[in-house]
């Protein structure tokens, strides 16, 4: 059965997260040249481009990674851009989620540390934590890994633990930067599956950014990013 | 491929002759199956019966036919409407995907919105078929990952000729 055979698709409830205008650049390189992007909330949204055309600049900026050079991002209602770089960290632990192409997990840890670990620096207690561990294990079909360390994980239970470690928090978005890069057709498939049916569970917003088609059509849109500006091609296409 | 619509865009870039028509047909679109010449003077006659051309006059010339053709408002309309049109996605389009690009630059129209339209077109299918997979039995998953395949192909033709569009705008007009 699907994994969202039982599941009530959320709806979008209004804009939860936007770029206005963003411009971002490293040294002389321009990486962004007033790029606009909003997401509703409950939304799977695709951002798509070339290397290099700055879609994941764009999302590190969403996220607070990067500040912009100029522009404003604003999540829920606030400016995000503004925020002291000790307010953007706790909103990157409390209110978003990541998950990477590979190198994520720590390597010391076994899965269920590593699911845990947000929750134990958030000074959720040991026990909670870990029970809440063990329940993702058990829901992304993990269970019986909870006690080996991430080298001894293929890479799409690698995959899976980044996304029980990204959602255990309950975050409002979920980041996800080219998630399947580094797994092959089937596992890439299985590792996508479960991130959009789990992130709708929740009612998470997910931003995916990726090159890949196949990924990004399990998205409900896409953006597309070219030389630093956002183009989104649907738009377009209904304006017609 | 309609042969009837590229030949008439070929008339849109200029009027021409049925033996210019099909030697400039074949140049771009003919690879390794150049176009009869009866089926571009059938082609032609039916063209110009529908009013989408017409011909004016007839010169002495090297060719069998050196009737004049010059295309009307209705069929610029057409042609103008069939390029502007995303194809249906489905396998195996990179012919009529390149027929289109090729024209559209040739008569100074929007390639790159073409492209545009008809990668929304492709994503639209791809998240449909993904759909059906998500859904669906083993069976009509792997159908669909089928189609996925060849639509992902597709795609990365698309990106990879917007990426080199201005390159080929040149060649097209040189030519």
């Amino acid at each position: 059965m699907s994994i969202e055979s039982d599941v009530q698709i959320s709806r979008p409830r209004g804009r939860l997260i936007e770029a206005r205008n963003v411009v971002k650049s490293f040294g002389q390189t321009p990486a962004l040249r007033g790029a606009n992007l909003a997401a509703e909330s409950g939304e799977i949204l695709a951002i798509m481009g070339p290397s290099g055309s700055g879609k994941s600049t764009l999302l590190h900026c969403l996220a607070g990674i990067f500040t912009p050079d100029s522009g404003e991002v604003w999540f829920d209602g606030r400016r995000l851009d503004e925020l002291s770089e000790t307010a953007r960290t706790k909103l990157r632990r409390t209110a978003f989620g990541f998950v990477f192409q590979f190198g994520q997990l720590v390597p010391e840890l076994s899965a269920a540390d590593n699911i845990a670990l947000p929750l134990l620096l958030g000074r959720t207690g040991r026990k909670t934590a870990y029970q809440k561990a063990e329940a993702w294990l058990d829901r992304l079909g993990l269970a019986n890994r909870a006690g080996n360390r991430t080298g001894e994980l293929s890479g799409g239970e690698s995959q899976r633990v980044a996304i029980a470690r990204a959602l255990v928090t309950q975050p409002k978005v979920l980041f996800a930067d080219e998630p399947t890069g580094s797994l092959d057709s089937l596992a890439g498939e299985k590792v996508m599956a479960l991130l959009v049916g789990v992130a709708r569970e929740e009612g998470a917003t997910v931003i995916l950014v990726t090159h890949d088609a196949r990924v990004a059509a399990y998205a409900d849109r896409e953006a597309m990013v070219r030389d630093g500006l956002v183009t989104t091609p649907s738009d377009a296409a209904m304006a017609r | 491929m309609s042969v009837p619509l590229t030949l008439l865009g070929l008339l849109e870039r200029e009027p021409s002759h049925g033996y210019d028509l099909k030697r400039e047909y074949d140049a771009f679109f003919g690879r390794g199956k150049p176009l009869p010449f009866g089926q571009v003077y059938a082609t032609l006659s039916r063209l110009t019966r529908d009013g989408k051309a017409v011909a004016a006059g007839t010169e002495p010339g090297a060719g069998p036919d050196r009737k004049r053709y010059t295309i009307t408002q209705e069929g610029v309309s057409e042609v103008e409407t069939w390029l502007s049109e995303p194809v249906e996605p489905e396998p195996h389009l990179q012919t009529v995907l390149f027929t289109k690009v090729v024209l559209s630059l040739m008569l100074g129209r929007s390639a790159e919105h073409y492209l545009d339209t008809q990668r929304v077109a492709h994503l639209q299918r791809m998240r449909e078929l993904t759909d059906i997979k998500r859904t669906g039995n083993l069976v009509e998953a792997l159908l669909a990952d089928h189609g996925l395949f060849h639509l992902e192909a597709d795609l990365r033709w698309i990106d990879l000729t917007s990426a080199r569009l201005s390159s080929l705008a040149e060649m097209v007009r040189a030519t």
